[in-house]
């Protein structure tokens, strides 16, 4: 009386599930959905799953639920607005997002950056890895059941959004990178609240483990599961804390420098066991290297222009609008008008807390992008999901999912 | 960039050495080295590239639509990267050209239909039918699946060879490709008076 329904069926008959039948060996086999709206989904991803008895023997995600077509808005936006999207994107690294966007616009036009904007860039960009880092840590143990450690990570990110609030004015969609510098300069008094949270934050990150370390469930829970080799994932695109956790240094930060992070002295965790534990202690490990490099970027933080000295793409200081009619007439000609790029392309990559975010931008010479494409972290890595979560119990599919970390605007744009 | 430029550049050279044929251009631009290809020939080079001249990763697949600049209106753009030296390529083919055919006004439901009928104007631009097709990657990298299945969704390239070719991210009974730059960015204005 009931049959096993197809992927394709599931589509149109969705409300369906879950549809049960005996499979060719015997073996009760059932599928389910799971999501789009499912908590350990952390946003709208659907996966569809076979089941026998407990055993995944087949797992399809399906996206795009918050698909809200940034790219073609890109097309027709000039190529400052486009910041403002690129927050939109992965809303939890908005400034990582600012950033690859930034240096790849900055390719195209040929210009430098001085030294304090490229500090204030590396500086707000580790801040809010802390950030993403924290909040998928809180939630990836809430949703194994340890629930106290989600209200330390949120303790911790109100200081962060804080520090964010105060360089950017916004706690979230910050857009304080733009072409040619960033928004604003360091606002007054920031040294002292940015090292007063670093000199407490390792502290803290030992206060998480000493929750987890020695907790049996959570090592149970996530010792040997979710295991991918790392052939598989090179082949299927999964980058970021993944495949550092598999042994393979993939770092854009230490691989292909961009914005001076050459000049900063850190380390690219790697651990070899490649399964949900060693996710969790890899990205641990980013959080101490990360309060590293704030630390160097406050001390080393230069004096200086937090812009590049570019008048036909920065907007000009309000009081040189006031005196000087150049300035006023560059300021017209960009808000009106917006900079014109010349034509060609670019591939900007930069390490997310993901992993690798790359931007392909097309420019044919106007003052809007011809096109971009956003090579997003979360895209690669929930397409690997499957071979991740096959053969796999079911219990553990909510563990693998929150190892991968992953944000669903980031994966549908 | 003429093919004789292209071989200081080790990557090309080595790629010229092995398939010279396929080879159709190239050029270095803002430190990045972009290889066109014959699009007959791209499962072959991307093979070669990823076997025997240590590409062994592919960070994404995109497609640029450059309608109605050129006749040949999709070029599907290949980003490379060797997990080695880490250094990047840009492998690029040109879809072959399709001849645009305009959809013919049926009855039922179709986009022009819609407009025409809800408006009583006639679409500024006209959807075409055309359907240009590439040999699918999957085969030499299992991750070209998604970006594949993007480019089929929002351009209309469709993939041979493709294990799953749909839909990804628009949902499954959309209309039309919209990121086609003949694909108004506001959408088909939708009427509600028939219900």
């Amino acid at each position: 009386m009931s049959k096993v329904l197809h992927i394709e069926d599931h589509h149109v008959a969705s409300a369906l599930a879950p549809q049960a039948a005996e499979s060719e060996t015997g073996a009760r086999r059932m599928t389910v959905n799971m999501g789009p709206q499912h908590p350990s989904t952390h946003g709208v991803l659907r996966i569809v799953i076979d089941l026998e008895g407990e055993t995944i023997v087949r797992a399809e995600p399906d996206i795009g639920y918050l698909h809200t077509g940034i790219e073609k808005e890109c097309e027709v936006k000039t190529w400052q607005q486009v910041v403002t999207l690129t927050d939109r994107v992965d809303y939890l690294a908005n400034v990582s997002n600012n950033l690859v966007y930034a240096l790849a616009v900055e390719k195209l036009l040929q210009i430098e950056i001085p030294d304090r904007a490229q500090w204030l860039r590396v500086l707000m960009t580790e801040v809010s890895r802390l950030n993403s880092h924290l909040v998928w840590f809180g939630t990836h143990a809430l949703d194994i059941g340890a629930m106290t450690v989600f209200f330390y990570c949120f303790r911790e990110r109100e200081e962060i959004l804080k520090i964010l609030e105060m360089f950017s004015g916004q706690r979230m969609m910050t857009s304080y990178i733009r072409i040619g510098g960033v928004a604003l300069d360091a606002p007054r008094g920031f040294d002292k609240v940015c090292r007063k949270f670093i000199d407490g934050f390792p502290s803290k990150i030992d206060e998480y483990e000493g929750l987890l370390e020695t907790n049996p469930i959570w090592l149970k829970r996530t010792k040997g599961v979710g295991f991918i080799p790392l052939e598989t994932m090179l082949d299927w695109g999964i980058t970021g804390p993944m495949i550092r956790a598999a042994g393979l240094s993939m770092d854009a930060r230490k691989n292909a420098p961009y914005c001076s992070y050459e000049k900063f002295d850190f380390k690219v965790p790697t651990r070899t066991e490649n399964d949900v534990y060693s996710r969790y202690r890899v990205r641990l490990d980013e959080m101490r290297e990360s309060t590293k490099i704030i630390r160097q970027a406050l001390d080393g933080m230069p004096s200086g222009r937090y812009t590049a000295d570019a008048p036909k793409v920065v907007l000009p200081d309000r009081e040189k609008m006031k005196t000087q009619m150049e300035a006023l007439i560059y300021h017209f000609k960009i808000v009106t008008e917006g900079m014109r790029v010349p034509a060609g392309e670019v591939y900007q990559v930069i390490e997310s807390p993901r992993g690798e975010i790359g931007y392909y931008i097309v420019s044919d010479g106007t003052a809007k992008p011809y096109k971009i494409h956003m090579r997003t972290p979360s895209f690669g890595n929930i397409q690997g999901l499957p071979k991740m979560i096959e053969g796999c119990l079911i219990a553990d599919t909510i563990a693998a999912l929150g190892s991968m970390d992953f944000v669903l605007g980031d994966t549908d744009r | 960039m003429l093919l004789e430029n292209l071989n200081q550049y080790p990557a090309a050279a080595a790629l010229a050495s092995k398939m010279s044929g396929a080879i159709t251009g190239g050029k270095f631009e803002f430190n990045e080295l972009t290889i066109s290809v014959e699009s007959a020939q791209i499962v072959a080079v991307l093979t070669t590239l990823k076997t025997a001249l240590g590409w062994n990763r592919l960070s994404g697949i995109t497609c640029v639509d450059w309608h109605p600049k050129q006749a040949g209106r999709f070029e599907v753009v290949y980003h490379l990267q060797n997990t080695q030296t880490w250094e990047r390529l840009r492998i690029k083919t040109a879809v072959p050209v399709v001849v645009a055919v305009p959809v013919p006004v049926v009855a039922g439901f179709s986009p022009q239909n819609e407009i025409a009928t809800s408006s009583g104007l006639k679409p500024a631009i006209t959807l075409t039918d055309e359907l240009p097709e590439l040999d699918s990657a999957t085969g030499v990298w299992a991750g070209a699946n998604w970006y594949e299945r993007e480019i089929f969704d929002m351009y209309g390239v469709a993939f041979r060879n493709h294990p799953d070719l749909k839909r990804i991210l628009m949902p499954v009974d959309w209309v039309g490709h919209p990121l086609r730059k003949d694909y108004p960015v506001h959408g088909f204005k939708y009427s509600y008076k028939s219900e």
